[in-house]
């Protein structure tokens, strides 16, 4: 199990982060390609990406973790980004997500 | 004889004998390991060794079976440099001090079992992608050479179950079938068998196992997923016929092609094939059709948000006629209404659409649609041999305004300087009964006819064609549409014209040789339908 992104902001004011929900619409889900894909994508970026999905999280590059979160069409996920260019890392993952899933 | 059932894979009989895919033995000893360092060393050596191999599956399966399919094999790739795995491994070597094969098995037992104890078949059956990356890491690391299942005749594989690079290792020259206890129609195996054209039963069942020995006979049904072990005399015989029959089905097909459309008696036939889409042009060429005998120009329409211009319709058609280079073109102007709707139209709702505003109506009523196709129509010709033919007539009068708009059109490009075929043909859909009747009068007109027997069928017998409950009286064989067809056919050919059939009718073999005795002269099928109904008018004898 991985932290959960909340648990980096306790005591540590100036820790930003940034987020967004996505529902996948691909008819498989994450399935093996995709999620190779994005842990590809996510390996590239300066910023911790993380993907949760209800109480599990697995970090967006580790490609295993990310198919043991059994991500099916229609689940809403959230895309958590910490460190590094947040700004550019989170357009990079919205637009993965809008491209692939 | 012991007969047992799985799901069959990729349709075909395979006879032959049994050889049982070993695996290669690699049970692990956990040894104790000082030089920790050493063996993480070794890990990574053995996962080198693996990428290579891998990257040649990879290369292997991309010529054998394409790239949708040898994609599994990029994952695994992936998998292999995956952070988790790589660190359970080097984890459980620092910390236990064991050796890397037992730290890979025990990590790969662990992802296995995460990936298994899902609730989607899919993933479940990605435990053998990691099985499978973890079984070759280890058998690098214990020195075991690759090596085919070397025997001299082919066989019928079985196993327990294949992994994805173990089905594509074997030599494809040697195998007969592939059968195995588990997997599923979700495993790449199944599916990599099913493109490699390799007859294949799956799901078997742990029972079949037990039954099996090398060299057995014994036959592999997977059209039907049976497997039969040492058949009877009586069953062998059976199956000696079926895997006959199929053979020469699939043979007679590839004969086919290249041969002429022609009767025992000497009659020919032109064959076409019905598209709807530039896309399906590569399935015109290898069914080896003669030309395109109706191209649904319709699909420009319904893409689009917005009429598509000129341009975009020159493009489409020039990229057509180029293609089938030279041979014969026919595209159908523009047959938007009744069951197929484009917003951007505006068209009205109506009670009864299929006698309503549809097609033909269209063009005559708005010309400034009609005549942007036509533009990009004459201004494609000059690059094959193009026919334009006009669908819904109902009479003499709008068959002559087509023309005048034709001439009109003409004239125009001439005016610009723009160059165009002087050769276009001209022609006719018969889908009406009016029509057929006054073909007398339309024939001189133009240069074909072509029969929509879809359409003709609907109008003659007052059965609407979007009506399930009314295809039982929707008689497609019913006397007064053969009687339609023959009375335009009659006075296509008094004139001077041609006569085609583009409706399904045209596909059915059982009215071949009605249609070459009425003196049709072109029948336009969907490609797959083209060496179906060649091979049925190579055995007719009108002469008889």
């Amino acid at each position: 199990m991985l932290f959960v992104p909340q648990t980096i902001n306790q005591g540590k004011k100036d820790v930003t982060m940034k987020t967004f929900d996505y529902t996948i619409t691909d008819e498989l889900g994450i399935h093996a390609r995709p999620a190779g894909l994005l842990a590809k994508t996510a390996k590239e970026l300066d910023s911790d990406v993380t993907i949760t999905k209800g109480e599990k999280t697995a970090g967006a590059s580790k490609l295993m973790m990310l198919m043991g979160l059994g991500i099916k069409q229609g689940d809403t996920v959230t895309v958590t980004i910490t460190g590094g260019d947040e700004e550019k890392s989170c357009r990079i993952m919205r637009e993965f997500f809008e491209k692939n899933l | 004889m012991k007969k047992f059932a799985g799901k069959g894979v990729y349709g075909a009989v395979a006879i032959g004998r049994i050889s049982i895919f070993k695996k290669k033995d690699l049970s692990v000893k956990r040894v104790h390991r000082n030089d920790t360092a050493g063996e993480i060393k070794r890990v990574e050596c053995a996962k080198n060794e693996t990428r290579e191999q891998i990257k040649k599956l990879y290369e292997k399966a991309l010529k054998e079976v394409g790239e949708a399919n040898a994609q599994i094999f990029e994952v695994h790739m992936m998998m292999l440099d995956d952070e988790d795995y790589n660190g359970s491994i080097e984890n459980i070597i620092e910390t236990q001090k064991v050796n890397a094969e037992y730290a890979i098995a025990v990590t790969a037992d662990h992802f296995a079992e995460m990936f298994a104890a899902m609730d989607d078949a899919y993933m479940q059956a990605r435990s053998a992608d990691v099985k499978d990356i973890s079984n070759r890491m280890i058998a690098n690391l214990m020195g075991q050479k690759e090596e085919n299942n070397a025997s001299e005749d082919k066989v019928i594989i079985c196993a327990e179950d294949l992994a994805p690079s173990e089905t594509v290792t074997l030599d494809k020259d040697k195998v007969l079938a592939f059968v195995t206890a588990y997997g599923s129609s979700n495993s790449h195996t199944a599916i990599l068998a099913g493109n490699m054209n390799i007859p294949a039963v799956i799901g078997v069942g742990e029972e079949f196992l037990g039954e099996i020995r090398d060299g057995q006979n014994a036959i592999v049904d997977g059209f039907t997923g049976e497997i039969y072990l040492e058949p009877d005399e009586e069953t062998l015989q059976k199956f000696i016929h079926k895997q006959k029959e199929d053979e020469e089905h699939k043979k007679l097909l590839l004969n086919l092609k290249g041969r002429e459309n022609v009767t025992v008696d000497g009659t020919k036939i032109n064959i076409y094939a019905n598209i709807g889409s530039v896309d399906h042009i590569g399935a015109v060429l290898a069914n080896d059709a003669g030309g395109i005998g109706l191209f649904r120009s319709e699909f420009l329409y319904l893409e689009n948000s917005d009429f598509p211009t000129e341009e975009q319709q020159f493009s489409a058609y020039k990229k057509v006629l180029e293609t089938m280079a030279g041979k014969p073109v026919i595209i159908r102007t523009l047959d938007i209404g009744a069951d197929k709707q484009a917003d951007y139209f505006g068209l009205k709702k109506e009670e009864n659409p299929a006698l309503g505003m549809r097609a033909i109506r269209i063009c005559l009523t708005r010309p400034e649609i009609f005549k942007t196709q036509l533009r990009a129509l004459y201004r494609a010709s000059v690059f094959g041999k193009l026919g334009i033919m006009f669908p819904m007539i109902t009479s003499e009068s709008e068959v002559r305004q087509i023309l005048e708009i034709c001439e009109e059109v003409r004239k125009e490009l001439t005016g610009e300087g723009i160059e165009f075929s002087p050769d276009v043909e001209l022609g006719i859909m018969i889908e009406t009964p009016a029509a057929a009747i006054i073909s007398d009068k339309l024939a001189p007109l133009v240069d074909f006819f072509s029969v929509g027997t879809n359409d003709l069928t609907q109008y003659t017998l007052a059965c609407d064609r979007q009506n399930p409950d009314v295809e039982v009286f929707a008689d497609t064989h019913h006397e007064a549409i053969l009687r339609l067809i023959a009375m335009a056919a009659d006075n296509a050919h008094k004139n001077g014209a041609w006569i085609g059939i583009c409706g399904e009718l045209a596909a059915d073999t059982e009215l071949s040789e009605t249609f070459l005795r009425m003196g049709i002269d072109e029948l336009s099928v969907a490609p797959s339908y083209v060496l179906k109904v060649r091979d049925t008018v190579r055995k007719i004898d009108l002469g008889k």
